[in-house]
């Protein structure tokens, strides 16, 4: 009797914990009210587990003290130490826990229960998606921190490989959903997801990690989603949903802002079939200036719009961006700051990387919010980008990234690009930004370099 | 076993909702975004804690749910606190002089 009494009541818990998530998701909507859906969105967190607790299937404390011990005690200098620009990595690595703990319940689910019906077949897409998930965010993790090679590997025949150990996979947890009894199948189940999610990573190179790290983030969601089928557990289904939709759509905003599909992005293998088309090289002329001299045009323009990118964040040049920035503010100089969607290793990296150098969030634009600027702007300062600024976007057919929607730095009056040399980015795609008469390349480390137009700036005053 | 279609109706209803909810959300903040629904997936862990706690469970079940518990609460700890970290970092207004 006690027993079912409790039984509502932590219902209602996980009522009010499934509130608090869509709550916490909604006041993310503005930096104003973001904070507050963190408190909202822990408070939920605590209720749930708190409910959890309390249930009478719950005999055995000791382990899970532990494991909520331990965790935090790698969880907290996880938060706290981990800098701002390895915070795709961090993600990536995320994706990979949240996937492993949802593919081992299922796992023990499984083995203890052999569960059959509607269950086995929620269990079978939960454990596929969390196996999968789980390989594909330790890969992407691996080349997101440089273990692995960051360029995509390809060779013959593997989109076929790929799909077939795909379809494999599926085969076998179709298969297992009408006969669970089968045990022995499912360990070769498990070891075809785990493949599957490994080879999926392989031809994926760098600049597609931003769509790929959102695709993951949908699948850990839609994984603990399928969790809450197999238990039977509304809540999870919700927060699970809630997850699955924001990745999606993250995801989804990541491919247009390329102006690609996600099978393109998927299986398309981007950057490694360019080489023959581009290079070739006629050697074309280009201009370069000193720090000094760009130091005195910048000081002598009235807006400035600066576009940075990965290598800004490679660099972490964020710091000394931002003594630029107050420099260039003080003398009555306008300076914002254009942030193309697919900038950095995962959305929204470049806002993060320059509000922690202290850049004021309303200097931040979005593209189409400042696309239409350039062509008043004195200057357009590129840092560390550079597909997102190449015309050839605009008007050359051949070119691989014909169509992306891309920042207009070549019609702001000057266009100033900090770069290591002339070797052609990531894609390997040559920009024809640089070789315009307008365009003035500085050469070096964008940390360095940045340093000295401050330097000289400080000098001139 | 039977099957409970109200289980698909809610998950509908959510991720619809999530849709919604999500497509207002600035690309200024996706960043954090994501690091917070990570947090919040990791609600597996309700999954993991009957797993971990079940009395009289065997070896296989005790393993696993403790890895599944610690790697969830590792998710929900850094999730939350990461973003929170972020969120903080996101100023109107540069503050008044040098650090």
């Amino acid at each position: 009797m006690e027993s079912s009494i409790m039984g509502h009541v932590i219902e209602l818990t996980y009522v009010i914990a499934a509130a608090s998530f869509i709550l916490s998701l909604k006041w993310m909507s503005s930096p104003g009210t973001a904070r507050r859906g963190i408190i909202v969105g822990e408070l939920g967190m605590l209720l749930a587990i708190v409910g959890t607790l309390m249930r009478h299937e719950v005999m055995d404390y000791s382990l899970i003290l532990v494991a909520f011990f331990l965790g935090s005690a790698i969880g907290v200098p996880l938060a706290y130490l981990m800098p701002m620009t390895a915070v795709p990595q961090r993600t990536a690595i995320s994706h990979a826990f949240g996937a492993l703990a949802v593919a081992l319940i299922g796992t023990a689910e499984y083995y203890r229960h052999t569960p059959h019906g509607f269950a086995m077949v929620a269990l079978v897409i939960e454990t596929l998606l969390g196996f999968l998930t789980f390989t594909a965010s330790l890969m992407a993790f691996g080349k997101l921190q440089e273990i692995l090679p960051t360029r995509p590997i390809t060779y013959k025949g593997q989109n076929y490989i790929n799909l077939s150990i795909l379809a494999a996979a599926i085969l076998t947890g179709l298969y297992l959903m009408f006969n669970p009894e089968q045990t022995f199948l499912y360990p070769v189940f498990a070891g075809l997801a785990l493949t599957f999610g490994v080879l999926l990573i392989v031809p994926i190179g760098g600049a597609d990690m931003p769509t790929v790290i959102a695709l993951l983030n949908s699948y850990a969601g839609l994984a603990a989603s399928a969790m809450g089928f197999a238990l039977n557990n509304k809540m999870l289904i919700i927060a699970g949903a809630l997850d699955g939709s924001s990745g999606f759509i993250l995801s989804v905003i990541m491919c247009r802002a390329m102006n690609r599909s996600f099978t393109n992005v998927l299986f398309g293998a981007f950057g490694q079939v360019q080489t023959s088309a581009a290079v070739k090289g006629e050697a074309k002329n280009y201009r370069s200036a000193s720090a000094d001299e760009a130091a005195e045009i910048l000081e002598s323009s009235r807006s400035v719009i600066v576009v940075p990118g990965y290598g800004l964040a490679v660099a972490q040049a964020q710091h000394k961006l931002r003594e630029l920035y107050d420099m260039l503010t003080k003398r009555g100089v306008d300076v914002r700051f254009a942030i193309h969607p697919v900038a950095g290793r995962m959305p929204g990296h470049m806002n993060v990387l320059l509000a922690e150098a202290d850049i004021p969030y309303d200097k931040l634009f979005e593209m189409d919010d400042i696309n239409s600027d350039f062509a008043q702007a004195d200057v357009a300062l590129v840092i560390g980008a550079n597909d997102v600024t190449n015309p050839a976007a605009r008007h050359d057919q051949s070119s691989p990234i014909y169509g992306m929607p891309i920042l207009n730095t070549d019609m702001a009056h000057t266009c100033m690009v900090i770069k290591r040399s002339m070797n052609p980015g990531f894609a390997g795609i040559d920009n024809e930004l640089y070789y315009l008469d307008k365009t003035l390349m500085l050469f070096g480390d964008a940390k360095a370099f940045v340093g000295e137009i401050v330097k000289a700036l400080g000098a001139s005053k | 076993m039977g099957f409970d279609e109200s289980l698909l109706f809610v998950f509908m209803l959510a991720a619809f909702l999530g849709f919604e909810l999500i497509r207002r959300v600035s690309p200024l903040l996706h960043t954090p975004l994501m690091s917070l629904t990570n947090a919040i997936s990791a609600i597996s862990v309700v999954g993991a804690i009957l797993l971990a706690g079940e009395h009289d469970a065997p070896m296989l079940s005790k393993i696993l749910g403790f890895t599944a518990v610690l790697a969830a609460t590792i998710n929900l700890v850094s999730g939350f606190l990461i973003t929170d970290r972020m969120l903080k970092m996101f100023k109107k207004r540069a503050p008044g002089g040098k650090h």
